[in-house]
């Protein structure tokens, strides 16, 4: 638990929305850089960890990859992946041992900008902040295609919130959608549990978990690839459009692909395009998906085997294509084809509703460079590839939310420049604005 | 990756194609057009169509003259075969699209095409069109386009060229996956 924070709300220099570790690895620089600030938390610190992912999860990155700023992994496992009740013990003891000033059970309804401040309204309190940091995340809501409404009533529809293990998903026939991280984890785990799956494959990102004897993430990093900065690459609304690479926080396979979810079973049609009167229409693009993919790993591996020669690691295992059927399924029924669900798992989006501060653009996304966005004194972190390839992972909020700190720190000097009195009560330019505007 | 650009020519502008993507972020009412073909029955199962103007960049465009394309069938469909069968043309579309796609995405990853050359197959079973059997579909059951590219650069990045302009193909699309299609009688 971080410190309890006593203070009465009102003035502050700095609100951070959010205590995960996001929220809580900026709070730690802030705080070593004397910034006076909350952290305000919906519910328990790592909540969304706590209360919205499913049993068998693990973290992507390898223990002794994973760390904060502060604080690196010191257990006993440095190649294993923390599961999610240890991901939790790791952030909580984070926030202890830094006594992060955070507010737990304070669920932000609204932010707005009034005169060159923050009103950051609360269940519980207001804030006045000069600056405000969201740390909420980039995965609070399922992204579900419009597609959805058009499914039979009968058919249970879940998404990867809803699903903590397989007894949660109905007898009988499962339509997996979408082909990232969690799509494949999901079939896997689901027809391991006897169920009978389909998965609905559109563009995704195939990589191998081990690679010439080392964790594919020892590669990413030791090939700069994880530091990629956001102002460096050709398009970086494709980098943040890329689904999670299919990978597992395990060593037990060499790769989590179409090949081993197909091998146990799994029918594999294309991207779902439409659903008309309970028939479900599959994309006929499959073959090149698959190319794309396998294409696409095959570059990677060539670019890590740069790195891997120089340091004379074992040579590469072969990878087979991507197996596609002849005639891939084109349709489906869901009576005839005994679909009773269907889980999209179609990625995530942040959730904004609360943010009454113009900064969203026409498809809903956070208008930001690189994490400052577009409002004075607004700032975000771990959105994916916000500033870095690795932002939206736990070893990747260092840097970023270093960046973020002294960017915030240079705000606040700068705006307090000619600032007028009064300031640290309670927020009456705010209301002087109110009544003038 | 593309700062090889200007060493290949391959006939296409790819900085207009550039320029075009980077307005058209902003501005997505100009990035709506509309296509239109005309067309007119001549007799037997012969139609003519024409296409000429179409819709985009917020106003009216024309092609730089009007195209006029012969539909019919085989004489072994007891036809007089004035022109190629409709489902040829979609196979025309399809090679069109894809070889137009290849060209643009060799230019902008630097690659110097040579000869791009295309054979596409499509089979179908016409019992269903005769409604011979109801279990048999009206078009193709599928479709396979064979390319022989010699471009100045690997196997792998041609098969990447090739990967990629199915990614950003139209007729891909239109072929690949459902589209509403309303027809209405105008009385």
């Amino acid at each position: 638990m971080g410190q309890s924070v006593t203070r009465s709300a009102g003035a502050i220099d700095v609100v951070v929305i959010g205590a995960g570790h996001a929220g809580l690895a900026v709070s730690y620089l802030l705080g070593k850089r004397g910034v006076d600030h909350v952290v305000l938390e919906r519910g328990e610190i790592a909540n969304s960890w706590r209360y919205e992912r499913r049993d068998s999860l693990r973290l992507l990155t390898p223990n002794w990859q994973t760390r904060l700023p502060g604080r690196a992994y010191d257990g006993d496992d440095p190649d294993g992946f923390m599961t999610v009740p240890e991901l939790i013990r790791f952030i909580d003891d984070y926030a202890a041992a830094n006594g992060a000033p955070v507010r737990t059970d304070t669920t932000v309804t609204s932010i707005r900008r009034e005169n060159g401040r923050y009103r950051v309204t609360s269940n519980r309190d207001c804030w006045t902040a000069r600056a405000v940091v969201l740390a909420t995340g980039a995965f609070n809501l399922a992204s579900v295609p419009p597609v959805a409404r058009d499914l039979p009533a009968g058919v249970r529809q879940l998404t990867p919130f809803d699903y903590r293990s397989p007894e949660c998903v109905p007898r009988g026939g499962v339509l997996v959608v979408g082909a990232s991280a969690s799509g494949l984890q999901l079939a896997e785990e689901l027809l391991q549990a006897g169920r009978q799956v389909t998965l609905a494959a559109g563009e995704h990102v195939r990589m191998p978990r081990r690679y010439r004897g080392r964790d594919i993430f020892y590669w990413l990093s030791r090939t700069g690839i994880h530091d990629e900065r956001y102002d460096e690459i050709d398009d970086v609304q494709r980098g943040r459009r890329l689904p999670a690479p299919q990978l597992i926080g395990s060593h037990r396979l060499p790769i989590l692909d179409l090949n081993h979810v197909s091998g146990l079973g799994a029918r594999i049609a294309g991207r779902l395009m439409s659903v008309q009167g309970g028939r479900l229409l599959f994309s006929g693009s499959l073959r090149n998906v698959c190319s794309l993919a396998d294409l696409k790993m095959q570059r990677l591996l060539k670019k890590i085997d740069g790195t891997a020669d120089a340091e004379g690691a074992p040579a590469a295992g072969q990878y087979e294509p991507t197996r596609v059927d002849e005639t891939p399924t084109l349709t489906m029924d869901v009576q005839r084809d005994d679909i009773q669900s269907v889980i999209w798992a179609t990625g995530y989006r942040p959730d904004y509703r609360w943010l009454d501060v113009p900064v969203l653009d026409r498809k809903g996304r956070l208008r930001h460079d690189g994490g400052i966005v577009d409002s004075p004194g607004l700032y975000a972190l771990g959105l994916p590839f916000m500033r870095r390839r690795k932002s939206s992972f736990i070893f990747g909020i260092e840097d970023d939310a270093r960046d973020i700190a002294d960017h915030l720190v240079g705000y606040l000097h700068s705006s307090s420049r000619g600032k007028a009195n009064g300031i640290y009560t309670d927020d009456p330019t705010a209301r002087s604005y109110r009544r003038s505007a | 990756m593309t700062n090889t650009a200007s060493a290949v020519d391959n006939g296409v502008n790819v900085e207009a194609l550039l320029d075009a993507r980077e307005v058209l972020t902003d501005a997505p009412d100009a990035a709506r057009f509309v296509w239109r073909a005309e067309s007119e029955w001549k007799g037997g199962t012969h139609a003519e169509s024409r296409v000429e103007k179409f819709f985009g960049l917020g106003e009216e465009q024309r092609h730089v003259r009007e195209f006029s394309y012969d539909t019919d069938h085989p004489e072994i469909f007891a036809s007089e075969d004035k022109g190629s069968t409709p489902v040829e043309f979609v196979l025309v579309g399809l090679a069109g699209c894809l070889t137009a796609g290849i060209a643009a995405v060799a230019s902008n990853r630097g690659i110097q095409l040579n000869s791009v050359a295309a054979m596409i197959e499509a089979d179908m079973n016409i019992q269903g069109i005769l409604g011979i059997d109801a279990d048999v579909r009206n078009g193709f059951n599928s479709i396979t386009v064979n390319y022989q590219i010699d471009a100045d650069a690997s196997e792998e990045d041609i098969a990447a060229l090739v990967a990629q302009s199915q990614k950003r193909s139209a007729v891909f699309d239109i072929i690949a996956n459902p589209t509403n299609v309303n027809v209405w009688v105008n009385l």
